[in-house]
């Protein structure tokens, strides 16, 4: 079985978010950059396990990125990974990244990806991946058994679950759940050295969408200390102050 | 021209979050002087009430069975192309997000998901960096496509009268997945779309103790949620954990019962509007992110809240 897992870099989640150039990028000093959680617990992890049942099966990674970003590709081989394709570009919007990795995503019997990034939230790559490939997709995948040809998916739905079946190949996205999270060993570490990393340009694709400018948001009030011999008071400020009873 | 908004359901009932994106799509027909067209796939029961709600006219594609990404971007890019829709709106939910991307390749249409304002011409905002920015895009095409932010644009009623639903005038293509079962909590609000919100952590001490809680909620008339310690070693179901990790939600009211407020937590409620901390420690981070604090034993604090709010209740 031949396995794609598509990872993307986040800045870490206790980050300090802050704006440079004129508001319109990320300001990355002193930012620690990581692969995407819901990529590398999830996704990649659940990947390595559906190679170890399936005897001959290959994992490869799919970043699009510069080669600064060679750190978290690494990373994704000591865990297990056999090899990885990077698509040496900035990863400049959804479309753009999903034009790169269906452009690269031929021939794979499964599509794996993390239910969205940390940073933008959008969730909006693996859907338009699918669509490009013409593949089913199975999104907010919680928990997946396979028997043959056939995945058998439970996916997260608002205040419930959803039980489907699909034929492989499919595209997945994968959310808490679906695997625990795996730290490299040191062999992991030492043998993802060798493993082949490669690079390909970036295919054209339209500026469908993008970001123009950035913002903080407004500062909140500061916290509002009220006595737990006090309760009435809060109820007082939730139905005045706040609106909310 | 007009708007397009998928008004999807779930287990057969029109979701709130639905109404929600009738309510964008209606302001934003509004703005541009156009017509807002709805449409359900499905059995959506009470569809012709999404005229209430803003649609001017409710088409449906009943012969459908289960959801399938797939089918559903099919059938909204053929409905979008009939009607002339320049703006393609979709809840920010486990279905919306799953088709729009589909949708926005099928018709060449830019997608900026989980919007929280309308849009002014191109230009239209979201949150990012779990609510630590937000950022102001430009879609530059001619048809646009948008997720509306869970609870920001609440559903309004328009008009006093239904609209009755039309079939659509569709082909549905076969489906490559089998829906085996669908299920959710009976009788609450799901996270993503509860108003109210009332959460616990660790200091509760055991599952044992939930009932404070519990009533609290049923109180207020509000779902209840917990953090990642408490569902990884089941005290509470899975489905109940708020965080990164777990549900990220927007509520009008997130109390937070006996949570820390780990960096990860917050990143999945801090764009709750209005936030309450009771927590035994003063220094718990929580409180710094939070309009109200109570520093005190949650078991004494939480069941004179639920008093004092029924008292409340009473009375106005």
């Amino acid at each position: 079985m031949k396995i794609l897992v598509c990872v993307s870099q986040t800045p870490d989640t206790t980050s300090k978010i802050q704006f440079a150039n004129g508001n319109t990028e990320l300001d990355k000093a002193g930012i620690q950059f990581i692969m995407n959680p819901y990529d590398e617990w999830y996704a990649l992890v659940r990947a390595l396990e559906l190679k170890e049942a399936n005897a001959g099966s290959t994992v490869t990674l799919l970043h699009v990125g510069g080669a600064a970003n060679e750190p978290t590709i690494r990373k994704g081989l000591a865990i297990g990974a056999d090899d990885a394709i990077r698509v040496d570009a900035e990863a400049t919007s959804s479309y753009f990244v999903a034009k790169q990795i269906a452009a690269n995503a031929q021939g794979f019997d499964v599509i794996f990806f993390g239910k969205e990034t940390i940073d933008y939230n959008g969730s909006e790559v693996p859907a338009m991946v699918a669509e490009l490939l013409d593949l089913p997709f199975v999104s907010y995948g919680s928990k997946m058994t396979t028997s043959g040809n056939v995945a058998t998916i439970e996916r997260d739905i608002e205040g419930g679950k959803e039980t489907v079946e699909v034929d492989f190949p499919f595209v997945l996205s994968c959310a808490k759940g679906m695997a625990e999270q795996r730290i490299p060993n040191m062999q992991g570490i030492m043998m993802s050295k060798r493993k082949p990393v490669k690079v390909v340009p970036a295919v054209a694709a339209d500026n469908t969408a993008s970001v123009t400018s950035y913002s903080l948001p407004a500062a909140k009030a500061g916290v509002k200390m009220i006595s737990p011999d006090n309760v009435e008071e809060l109820v007082k400020l939730l139905h005045n102050e706040a609106k909310v009873l | 021209m007009s708007v397009l908004v998928f008004a999807e359901s779930l287990t057969g009932k029109i979701k709130k979050s639905a109404l929600e994106a009738l309510s964008y799509g209606y302001q934003i027909a509004q703005q541009q002087g156009t017509t807002c067209v709805a449409l359900t796939i499905g059995n959506a029961e009470g569809a012709d009430t999404l005229g209430q709600y803003g649609a001017d006219k409710v088409l449906q594609v009943s012969q459908v069975a289960g959801f399938d990404s797939q089918v559903y971007a099919n059938i909204i890019s053929q409905v979008a192309q009939q009607v002339g829709a320049t703006v393609v709106v979709f809840a920010h939910s486990s279905s919306g997000k799953s088709v729009a991307g589909r949708v926005a390749v099928r018709l060449g249409a830019g997608l900026v998901s989980a919007v929280t304002s309308l849009l002014a011409g191109n230009a239209v905002n979201k949150n990012v960096f779990s609510g630590k920015g937000i950022a102001t895009y430009s879609i530059n095409t001619r048809v646009k496509v948008v997720t509306v932010s869970a609870n920001t644009f609440p559903p309004k009623q328009v008009r006093e009268t239904n609209i009755p639903a039309e079939a659509a005038n569709v082909s549905v293509p076969a489906s490559k997945i089998r829906v085996k079962e669908t299920s959710t909590v009976e009788g609450i609000v799901p996270l993503p779309e509860a108003d109210l919100v009332v959460s616990a952590g660790r200091g509760m001490k055991g599952p044992e103790n939930w009932g404070i809680v519990e009533e609290l909620a049923a109180t207020l008339g509000a779902t209840t949620a917990c953090s990642r310690p408490v569902a990884d070693i089941h005290w509470r179901p899975h489905h109940e954990h708020v965080g990164q990790t777990g549900v990220a939600i927007k509520p009008t009211l997130y109390i937070a019962i006996g949570i820390s407020g780990a960096i990860q937590h917050l990143a999945g409620v801090n764009q709750s509007k209005t936030i309450v901390v009771i927590n035994k420690d003063p220094e718990a981070p929580f409180f710094k992110a939070a309009d109200y604090g109570i520093v005190g034993d949650l078991f004494d604090v939480v069941p004179k809240l639920t008093a004092a709010i029924k008292n409340f209740k009473a009375n106005n």
